[in-house]
């Protein structure tokens, strides 16, 4: 049983790996676009994992560890951006948003353990 | 006032760095924002200044850089092995370590250290009795002198001589 | 030469992350997998910010990148541990199969 749900886990993921790879779905020109291209699609789907943990996750601690990954994803996100464009405010904007992250997994971590703000 | 000093060039440092190509107004509004903030919350900074004019210590943290980077690489490789194992090989539990370290900035070290190297977490600290409780993904031994041997001791050596 | 290898960074970088994110989804119980993720998608993402300080060089970006890294190593295993002991606070139970809990024990006593 357990040896089944793993192979089909397996084939899960090539698939998805596999549609990654086939297709270009947008045009571009330079194999390192291309291939960035390609790099934006892999994190998509580490998001889309981090989504199925938030929304089956047991208890809130499980959904507030999958929110805090989410955090830390959409700097990735930021920085693949910044490469094919060179404009420097795609990581301006990951600056921005890792740090609020932090600050709101610090309140829920506050708001699990039961105590109030101003403590 | 030592204090101060230390973080208006501190802040001074990370505000140029954020805005690169230096020029003259990003400077003046720098130093302007700086001093602002090192006069209004500057004296709650560091506690012993002394310890930044020491070339030692810097010394110590360039050879700290290096093993905590290989640690944190064994360690993402471990945890890569464990999640496409198809039997999952973990065997967690929650363990009480011992630490002789005291001043903050070295208890905080030191619990990034040990979440960031391989299979442990830490999840609770007691400055007082010195004492923090580690979550291990393979558990190798229960008792608290022996856990201390494994996990501690190669990284509260360096991280001593830094920043106690 | 250095785009060749800030490709080399960005493919470890996001091999790492998407095992951190797969450990999310397999492991039992929250505690082992906050480890899994915190470790690997810090590691993966510091490696996908220092890709892209090889392709930049000493700019804008490349800076602010090295900058990204310091404040994500700095910050990632603070948060991991305030949640770490905020879910131990608010009642959620280790793996059936888990060895041992001390905490559990002198938080009683």
């Amino acid at each position: 049983m357990k040896r089944l749900r793993y192979f089909i886990g397996l084939v899960i993921v090539g698939i998805i790996f596999w549609l990654i790879f086939k297709y270009q779905f947008i045009s571009l020109l330079e194999w390192q676009s291309r291939l960035l291209e390609r790099a934006f699609f892999v994190l998509l789907v580490c998001g889309i994992f981090c989504l199925f943990r938030i929304g089956l996750g047991p208890t809130p601690a499980d959904r507030a560890v999958a929110i805090d990954i989410l955090g830390i994803l959409v700097l990735g996100f930021c920085a693949i951006l910044g490469i094919p464009t060179g404009r420097d405010w795609y990581i301006d904007i990951g600056i921005a948003w890792a740090l609020q992250s932090f600050i709101s997994t610090l309140a829920l971590a506050k708001y699990l353990e039961g105590r109030n703000f101003d403590e | 006032m030592k204090s101060r000093i230390i973080l208006f060039f501190l802040s001074l440092f990370i505000w140029l760095l954020l805005c690169w190509p230096v020029d003259g107004e990003h400077l003046l509004i720098g130093v302007l924002v700086a001093g602002l903030v090192a006069f209004m919350t500057g004296d709650m900074f560091v506690k012993r200044p002394h310890h930044f004019l020491n070339p030692l210590r810097y010394l110590w943290f360039l050879y700290y850089l290096p093993v905590f980077l290989w640690e944190c690489l064994k360690a993402n490789i471990d945890v890569a092995r464990r999640v496409i194992h198809p039997d999952l090989p973990i065997n967690p539990g929650i363990v009480k370590v011992k630490t002789s370290l005291k001043s903050d900035t070295a208890l905080t070290f030191l619990a990034n250290s040990i979440t960031l190297t391989p299979g442990t977490m830490s999840v609770d600290i007691i400055p007082e009795e010195g004492v923090l409780y580690i979550h291990w993904i393979d558990v190798k031994d229960k008792d608290i002198e022996k856990a201390t041997e494994i996990i501690v001791r190669k990284f509260e050596k360096i991280i001593s001589k830094i920043f106690e | 030469m250095n785009e060749i290898i800030g490709i080399f960074f960005i493919t470890i970088g996001l091999l790492f992350d998407f095992f951190g994110c797969l450990g999310l989804l397999r492991l039992p119980d929250i505690y082992n997998r906050l480890q899994a993720a915190t470790k690997c998608v810090t590691l993966g993402t510091c490696g996908i910010l220092f890709g892209l300080f090889l392709f930049n060089g000493f700019s804008a970006l490349g800076i602010k990148a090295l900058l990204c890294i310091v404040f994500l190593l700095l910050t990632a295993p603070v948060s991991a541990h305030a949640l770490a002991r905020g879910a131990h606070k608010s009642g959620v139970r280790l793996w059936e199969k888990s060895v041992c809990d001390k905490y559990e024990e002198d938080r009683k006593s």
